[in-house]
């Protein structure tokens, strides 16, 4: 496996620092204890915040006839049917970046294992022409099944639009939840997408993904069963057990190509 | 060979062309690279941006200039894509400010040293002092926020400690002002506040767009105090530039600073890759300074050697650590102050500032409250009980 944690002139400790580093541990001390006491209190502002914030925004309201009908049955019984719409509309979320983030780590893959005949099309399905089977070993990961877990990220963003249109809820928006799983994201994008991140690092970023996703699969299940929608939670559990599958698989590879690197 | 700036250079700017490839290059290292590879990169674009600032007003003013200067810009915005694209994404973008804050002490303290006007060498040293405590108040921000330590990113070069506190940065209008160099002022005058004032409209605006992007309420208004501050000080290094330079002059020493400001960065860089770069630039920059020579002379009705002299450039930007000559300056002139144009003692300051400063501050003070109790320690202040260094 290509090497991909090496010695270098990493500069940035103390250690490296050119002028002397201790020297200006003395003067940052010794310019503390002269400086007159900072006035300011950072909890009292945060809080202050805090209590003034607005929600990041509103489930929307349900776009259809059927849909009224369907959440307005559910209060009825004293459901809350905006909860669930908003945890549907983040693994909705999360589902359709997970897609696109392993499109980023099947790119990358197929990059360090010089194979040319993977395509990623706009639409986002993962196809192979020719010879796939070259993909073998960027860390130990096989470019076949890095693709059938994107297929069934990609079915499970499927699956969750069209249980909330079964809701009556439109799959297009962003409910509050939805909007900060993107939140959270952006930096696992910011990793795998990167040029200069190893297969290894990037794994370590799907696998942050994969520990979220899994959890969120557990409570939607929980959730729906909870809320009645007991054919949603079967095909949720299917989900769920995919998910399963997909930590396994991200943990294993990050496993074995940290430990084959050190060896 | 020396650099002669009433030397005519060869070479088209029709020429000077890019791909996009070229534009996004591969960047910097943010662990391996020195740290005034990055100094001059965040120095060059903010030159850079300033460039496309000044002709975007010259063809608002100036008809016969026109095609000349559009051509100028198209390049220009190239350069600055080419240099700003090189810093790494795995910067956050309060580690990015970091680096601005260092481009603004280890420049502003350069400059100091080589202004030989006391007045502007006086203004130079009044707002070193100013971003040597933005960068004390931004790495306690980095450290409390992020759990990061400000010396990943400067290296050692540069001292973490308070200087003119922010609390005391903010001024009446009137008081930002500065007196302009005369028209016969020596050329590295000139070139020194076109630097500066680049740098710090560059650095404004770039808190004023990731501001807006932190979460945190107390970095938002840190980053909304420190811009405030970052405005005045584009007001106090643009006054230093003389009023009555008509435009074409202005283009012509515009284009003096650039050659200037890439000599000095091919000259030190470490990184070849780079260094080549600021090589191209600099080329670039010498057929740029002899179009503004040729519109200045044909329109302006005068010998360019008015206004570059004999053509000798002047001493060098120095990208190094000029912590012995900071910490002077610290101790000496932490507590002057502004009235007018004057630099002054504390009690002499414009009672207009002191009034300006308490309302602002009257719902407490963001730099007061990031860095209370906070002093730098290497590995962050969770670090200070380990012992690790410190």
């Amino acid at each position: 496996m290509e090497s991909t944690v090496s010695m270098g002139m990493n500069r940035t400790g103390l250690d490296m620092a050119p002028v002397s580093g201790d020297d200006m541990v003395d003067f940052a001390r010794a310019s503390a204890q002269e400086a007159p006491p900072e006035v300011g209190d950072s909890v009292a502002l945060h809080r202050a915040y805090i209590e003034e914030a607005d929600p990041n925004g509103s489930v929307p309201l349900p776009g259809t006839v059927k849909g009224m009908a369907t959440t307005g049955m559910a209060k009825l019984t004293g459901d809350k049917p905006e909860v669930f719409i908003d945890k549907l509309g983040e693994r909705l979320a999360f589902e359709r970046t997970g897609a696109r983030l392993y499109e980023a780590l099947i790119l990358k893959c197929a990059a360090h294992q010089g194979d040319m005949t993977t395509e990623i099309r706009a639409a986002g399905t993962v196809i192979t022409q020719g010879d796939g089977g070259a993909a073998a070993d960027a860390g130990g990961v096989d470019l076949s099944v890095l693709k059938r877990i994107h297929d069934e990220e990609e079915a499970h963003f499927f699956l969750v639009a069209r249980a909330l249109t079964t809701l009556g809820a439109d799959p297009t928006a962003v409910t509050p939840c939805a909007d900060v799983a993107g939140v959270m994201a952006q930096g696992l994008m910011q990793t795998v997408t990167d040029p200069s991140t190893s297969v290894p690092q990037s794994l370590s970023a799907l696998l942050t993904a994969e520990l979220s996703d899994n959890a969120g699969w557990e409570l939607l299940v929980e959730l729906a069963r909870q809320l009645g929608h007991d054919n949603m939670a079967v095909e949720f559990e299917a989900a769920l057990a995919d998910e399963r599958r997909h930590l396994t698989t991200v943990k294993e590879w990050l496993r074995s190509s940290v430990l084959a690197e050190a060896a | 060979m020396a650099i002669n700036l009433l030397d005519r250079a060869g070479g088209n700017v029709d020429d000077q062309r890019f791909t996009w490839k070229e534009l996004v290059s591969k960047p910097i290292s943010k662990l391996d690279d020195d740290a005034f590879t990055r100094v001059r990169v965040i120095l060059m674009n903010g030159i850079e941006l300033d460039a496309l600032r000044l002709k975007q007003m010259l063809i608002r003013m100036n008809r016969e200039a026109r095609v000349e200067v559009a051509k100028l810009m198209r390049v220009e915005q190239h350069q600055a894509t080419a240099i700003n694209w090189l810093l790494s994404p795995d910067h956050s973008p309060l580690e990015t400010t970091i680096a601005y804050e260092q481009v603004a002490i280890e420049l502003t303290a350069s400059v100091a040293q080589n202004e030989s006007d006391p007045y502007l060498a006086q203004g130079y040293r009044y707002a070193l002092l100013e971003d040597f405590d933005h960068l004390y108040r931004y790495s306690a921000l980095l450290d409390r926020l992020e759990g990061k330590d400000a010396n990943n990113i400067i290296q050692g070069y540069t001292d973490i400690v308070p200087g003119r506190p922010t609390l005391f940065h903010h001024r009446a209008p009137e008081d930002d002002l500065t007196e302009p160099y005369g028209r016969n002022a020596a050329l590295g005058s000139k070139l020194n506040a076109i630097t500066l004032t680049g740098g710090e409209y560059q650095t404004h605006d770039y808190y004023m767009n990731v501001g807006p992007t932190f979460a945190d309420p107390l970095a938002r208004q840190l980053y909304a105090e420190i811009a405030s501050v970052e405005s005045q000080h584009i007001t106090h290094y643009g006054a230093m530039i003389n009023p009555e330079e008509p435009p074409l002059e202005k283009l012509l020493l515009h284009e003096a600073a650039e050659v200037w400001n890439y000599n000095a960065c091919f000259e030190q860089e470490t990184n070849p890759r780079i260094k080549a770069l600021w090589e191209r630039f600099l080329d670039y920059e010498l057929v740029h300074l002899q179009v503004a020579k040729d519109l200045f002379e044909k329109y302006e009705r005068r010998d360019a050697a008015e206004v570059l002299g004999d053509g000798s450039l002047p001493s060098s930007v120095q990208f190094r650590s000029h912590r012995e000559f900071v910490r002077a300056v610290l101790a000496e002139e932490a507590e002057m102050r502004k009235n007018g144009t004057r630099f002054v003692d504390a009690a002499q300051e414009n009672t207009a500032s002191a009034r300006y400063r308490e309302a602002m501050n009257a719902a407490g003070s963001p730099s007061q409250a990031v860095s209370a109790e906070y002093f730098w320690t290497p590995g962050t202040e969770i670090n200070r009980n380990m012992g690790l260094h410190a």
